[in-house]
């Protein structure tokens, strides 16, 4: 036996809601080796998830492992019982989730929790399984070794629980471990920090892997191998330097240039259209929390922000989660009142308060939401849904609206027939261009978009972007991007604001940031996002001194 | 015209179950029967036509007599119109209450929604009967009277439901959008709220039904409901009471009329098509 683990011609099952048997995964067949890490790389449905959890013996529920064959050592996992595999589970093969946050249970103690395969297999006594997890915590790079185990989950940052996720997994000595999308819920400056510390970990114990995840450059960090998946069927599979290098697989190719867009070329706006300032904001603070004594709330998250955006540009604005990016697009479009500070649209101040605003003023500010499932009202179909603003903002009648509606469904690249169906029948793309012309039906001169992209995969977001900018060429839109991810602002904005702890650290082109001489805490950020290249982690040289500063660890 | 197919079988495609249907089928039958009571009702209802008293059943008197020698099926019948008909109008006066109290309190938040809750509460804690007999025995009792007391004593809890389903709508990012737009408070609560919570609220709807259906039942057992020589089924069981011991099909019949109306009611409710159950939260 060769390989640690086999899988041949697998096949899974899953029963729809309606009763009909469709095939979500379809004739996988792969190896892994003793000591490699294999990446699953897709898109959302792809498969890649129930692919990695077929590895445990373990598929969710209304699935069902069908056909094929996966063997992990000396066991079939399709073909064991629940109880086989769970003897399995935990000593041969660990899982790694996504939410760490939502993996462990805020009313035990985290030593407790990672000791807990240790105890249920009855491996070691339970002094040897605490020694050994302040090894693991060691080896992971965590602080206070000794004592964060004491701590309880909601008394470590983000990063930590990951990792700590990970000693949990590894406590058992696996040959496997399985990462479903580790990284994916953090920052990126926190990110590098997981990333290194699981690469330290597994290169050291030799412990085989599979990694989840539709990033490809972070699965360039980490995966000897990757396998690209597409509708539950492998696309393309080769060593990581060669898929990365020389895709041959069009879908491969598409994904790879998705990754890292072109930078925006910026529009030609006359030079006197680019003087007089759309919007303008001067000494915004705001906050939630109710009020204190000195008259600020109790959470100040944005603070002294200052912004300009000249008619026609794009202004990005980028952070890390909790930096106040998305309270600043809040207060601006008046949602949440600002408490002190001024904002300025076409020179006219606004009201801090969008029930104070007149029609015309909030007709000319949209916003669009990150989630288009929670932005459309389910039980309004496509056309209700675009008709409204409208009514609201232009009075049309019904005639009209038909045909603006239509006009509107043209003009974000859906077909017309879509505005009788309802939210729930669209896919995550589609949602998100019905989000966005629901935004234009009011003919807005502003539009913010709060982490607009941010749900969807990396194809449908690049599809998305080339939308808005066309859009823009077209109407003479400008935009507010607010995101969290670098590339897709380059893509889009002629102008990016770097926020940080609520405040602006600085303002410069796309092309100009994260260079020398621009703010430590730009650069930071800039270097941490991963780049399509296998050795960028290994060779990443980070100041010390400002990760101390800005990470949050 | 596919489009159109497609909203057309939107439209009619609610399935029911065998049991929702049989449920359904009792419920329409009784709401027929309080439409059509004067109707379908053998004799006067205060008219005694036997001078046998609690009498048994006989191909004349289908359920017998009461405890003064009047025909049972007419009053049961007639009985219809009151505990089905009050019962509804006291419902539907708290649904809609309840409902657009709880909506408006999700929707303003704040003190509002603070003043509103406390108040609801205070409401809450007065017993339920309590509350009907102090009611009655102040005004007196009247149809008017009795459907405003039920009403009032649910609305409190159509209030906590609906306030409860509302924030987490109010939540969503469309009632944020609709904000931004600078949508008023009727517009949030008409389109974007009330359309989501239908479906629990209807359930809601029907099992304070039932609630109701048993309080009226209950007071007018008491003797505080419908007044003779009228009498709803509650108290057609009260007045019968005492034929329980001749094994009196007087007292049996009302009975099992309360309960196939609430039985009903309830597996309606539990064996609702999807459609409906699952519009909403």
């Amino acid at each position: 036996m060769a390989n640690l683990v086999e899988v041949r011609n697998l096949k899974v099952e899953a029963v729809t809601d309606a009763g009909r048997v469709v095939t979500i995964i379809d004739d996988v067949s792969f190896d892994i080796a003793d000591g490699e890490i294999v990446a699953l790389i897709g898109e959302s449905g792809s498969g890649k998830t129930t692919i990695a959890l077929t590895l445990m013996g373990y598929a969710r529920p209304g699935c069902r492992i069908s056909d094929g064959s996966v063997r992990l050592g000396d066991h079939d996992m399709a073909r064991l019982g629940e109880s086989e595999c769970a003897r399995i589970r935990g000593v041969e093969v660990a899982y790694i989730p996504q939410s760490a946050a939502a993996a462990f249970n805020p009313a035990h103690t985290i030593m407790d929790q990672v000791i807990e395969v240790a105890r249920i297999h009855r491996l070691m006594p339970l002094k040897d399984a605490r020694a050994k997890a302040v090894e693991l915590f060691k080896a992971l790079a965590l602080p206070h070794p000794e004592t964060i185990g004491d701590r309880y989950p909601h008394q470590v940052s983000g990063g930590q629980l990951q990792r700590l996720a990970a000693a949990m997994a590894l406590i058992g000595d696996p040959k496997l471990v399985i990462f479903d999308e580790p990284t994916t819920a953090l920052d990126v400056t926190t990110q590098i920090e997981v990333l290194r510390a699981f690469k330290s970990v597994m290169q050291g114990k030799k412990i085989a892997g599979v990694y989840v995840s539709h990033d490809l450059a972070v699965v360039a960090q980490m995966a000897d191998r990757i396998i690209v998946l597409k509708s539950g069927k492998i696309q393309e599979a080769g060593a990581t330097e060669q898929i990365i290098k020389r895709p041959i697989h069009p879908y491969t190719k598409a994904l790879i240039s998705a990754v890292e867009p072109a930078l925006f070329a910026g529009l030609d706006a006359k030079e006197e259209e680019a003087k007089a300032a759309l919007i303008e904001v001067n000494n915004l603070y705001a906050g939630y929390g109710g009020f204190l004594d000195n008259g600020l709330p109790r959470f100040l998250t944005v603070k002294h922000v200052d912004l300009r955006v000249p008619a026609g540009h794009n202004l990005g604005i980028i952070g890390e989660s909790g930096c106040g990016k998305s309270t600043l697009a809040r207060a601006i479009a008046g949602l949440l009142p600002a408490v002190t500070g001024n904002i300025l649209l076409e020179g006219k101040a606004l009201a801090p308060d969008a029930r104070h605003r007149n029609r015309e003023q909030l007709r000319k500010v949209q916003i669009v939401f990150q989630s288009a499932d929670t932005a459309l009202n389910p039980a309004k179909s496509v056309s209700e849904i675009l008709e409204r603003p409208l009514v609201f903002y232009h009075g049309m009648a019904r005639k009209d609206r038909i045909k603006r509606v239509d006009e509107l469904l043209d003009m974000v690249q859906l077909p017309r027939g879509l505005g009788n169906r309802r939210p729930s029948e669209l896919s995550g793309g589609q949602k998100q261009r019905v989000n966005f012309a629901r935004a234009l039906a009011a003919d807005p001169k502003l539009i913010l978009c709060d982490e607009i992209t941010s749900a969807l995969d990396t194809v449908v977001a690049a599809a998305i972007i080339d939308l808005l900018k066309e859009l823009q060429r077209e109407l003479g839109l400008s935009y507010i991007f607010i995101s969290h991810d670098l590339s897709t602002v380059r893509a889009i904005c002629d102008d990016v604001a770097v926020m940080y702890a609520g405040e602006k650290v600085e303002q410069t082109s796309p092309d100009r940031i994260g260079q020398a001489g621009g703010h430590p805490y730009s650069r930071l950020l800039f270097d941490s996002v991963p780049k399509l290249d296998t050795g960028w982690l290994d060779s990443l040289k980070q100041d010390a001194a400002l990760i101390e500063a800005y990470a949050v660890r | 015209m596919t489009t159109d197919a497609l909203t057309a079988s939107r439209r009619i495609s609610y399935r029911f179950n065998k049991v929702g249907l049989v449920s359904l089928a009792v419920i329409l039958a009784w709401a027929l029967v309080a439409i059509f009571a004067p109707l379908l009702a053998p004799f006067p209802i205060g008219k005694i036509v036997n001078f046998e008293f609690f009498a048994p059943m006989s191909a004349k008197f289908w359920m017998g007599t009461d405890y003064l020698g009047r025909d049972m099926l007419s009053r049961v019948l007639l009985g219809a119109r009151y505990t089905v008909g009050t019962s509804l109008a006291a419902v539907t006066f708290a649904c809609f209450m309840g409902v657009a109290l709880g909506m408006t309190a999700a929707v303003l938040g704040g003190w509002i929604d603070t003043v509103m809750s406390r108040l609801m509460d205070a409401l809450i804690s007065i017993p339920s009967k309590l509350f009907g007999l102090v009611v009655v025995a102040g005004l007196g009792s009247s149809i008017p009277v009795l459907i405003l007391t039920l009403g009032v004593i649910y609305t409190p809890g159509c209030y906590r439901f609906a306030r409860a389903l509302a924030v987490n709508i109010n939540a969503m990012d469309y009632v944020t959008v609709a904000r931004a737009r600078g949508e008023g408070l009727g517009y949030l609560i008409r389109a974007e709220i009330l359309p989501n919570i239908t479906g629990p609220v209807l359930a809601d709807f029907g099992l304070r039904f039932v609630f109701i259906v048993l309080l009226l039942s209950g007071l007018s057992f008491l003797g505080l409901g419908v007044q003779p020589p009228y009498a709803d089924w509650g108290a057609l069981v009260r007045e019968n009471l005492g034929g329980l011991p001749l094994a009196a099909p007087a007292v049996i019949f009302p009975s099992l009329a309360i309960a196939t109306l609430t039985i009903s009611v309830n597996l309606l409710i539990d064996n609702l098509p999807r459609k409906i159950r699952d519009q909403g939260v």
